[in-house]
């Protein structure tokens, strides 16, 4: 049998990437402030992982200006979402085979 | 590597993010009940304005003679309807600081626009029955429009507002079928029912 540790993500190793992943796979579009606050992270820290997701084209950005204020708007793709869940299934597999 | 203990908090963590992320937890069930109190109060008036000294048991085709009674009923339906607001906002506005959280954040908002669209197609529905005088589905109208508007709004929020949702829904339906008993309906759909599940969700989340 294949290793199950061979299907993990490791992009998606990383805790704040699968919660930012989780938020943007349960609802549709969410906005950065929003995202630190349920996440409850720093700005820069949310920022680094959020460009990680988007080189691997995982999420996609729309910015636009609300009241003149900018708005960053984060959507999961559907890579993103096609990851997202190879990644649950490998580590259910990796918890599976441990137990 | 990570060890398996990681994995399984890795788990744990996207379960909570999913949660909190798309449910807003912090309405207040005490606010349910409250709301059900002034609405029994509401109706209380109401039955002394319309029916009596007639048993509110007691078949009438034609509750509403006066256009005075009417503007009365209206009056009190908006009374209730402001007072459940304010302390629905103010009891969940405390939860939500006691949790940590805002009480208008993205789930909130989305909360309140799923509810909107039901409400206000439903208001103004029912504004217009009332105007051209088919005073006898009024009641039910509005315990239909507003189970509608609580099962567009358990997506984004505790299980037992759907399920309120569908007994106002069905309370509604039956209150249709049996014309001139509106207001026990209306008091059963917006006082018990509210004091019913409010309590539900006191017990369940709010302690």
């Amino acid at each position: 049998m294949k290793n199950p540790f061979d299907n993990l993500d490791k992009v998606l190793e990383h805790r704040v990437r699968l919660q930012i992943m989780s938020v943007l796979v349960t609802n549709d579009g969410y906005e950065f402030s929003s995202l630190k606050d349920v996440l409850d992270v720093t700005d820069g820290n949310l920022a680094s992982h959020i460009k990680a997701l988007e080189r691997e084209k995982y999420v996609s950005v729309s910015k636009s200006f609300i009241d003149r204020k900018p708005n960053t708007k984060y959507k999961i793709t559907e890579r993103g979402r096609t990851a997202f869940k190879k990644h649950l299934d490998a580590m259910e597999a990796v918890i599976k085979q441990q137990k | 590597m990570k060890q398996i203990q990681e994995y399984e908090k890795d788990i744990a963590s996207i379960r909570n993010m999913m949660e909190r992320s798309s449910k807003f937890i912090s309405l207040s069930g005490l606010s349910g009940v409250l709301s059900g109190i002034y609405a029994l109060a509401g109706a209380t008036v109401a039955y002394f304005t319309i029916h009596y000294p007639i048993s509110p048991v007691h078949f009438r085709q034609y509750s509403l003679q006066t256009p005075e009674a009417l503007s009365k009923l209206v009056l009190i339906a908006t009374l209730v309807l402001a007072a459940s607001i304010t302390t629905g906002l103010w009891l969940s506005h405390k939860k939500a600081k006691k949790h940590g959280e805002k009480l208008w954040n993205s789930t909130s908002k989305s909360l309140v626009f799923n509810m909107a669209v039901p409400l206000v197609s439903g208001g103004i529905f029912i504004l217009i029955m009332l105007y051209t005088g088919h005073f006898g589905l009024a009641a039910p109208a509005c315990l239909i429009f507003y189970g509608l508007a609580l099962i567009q709004a358990s997506v984004n929020t505790v299980d037992e507002v759907r399920y309120l949702g569908f007994s106002e829904i069905i309370l509604g339906l039956i209150s249709a079928s049996v014309p001139g008993y509106g207001l026990i309906f209306w008091t059963i759909g917006f006082g018990v029912l509210h004091i019913i599940y409010g309590g539900i969700m006191y017990n369940k989340y709010d302690k």
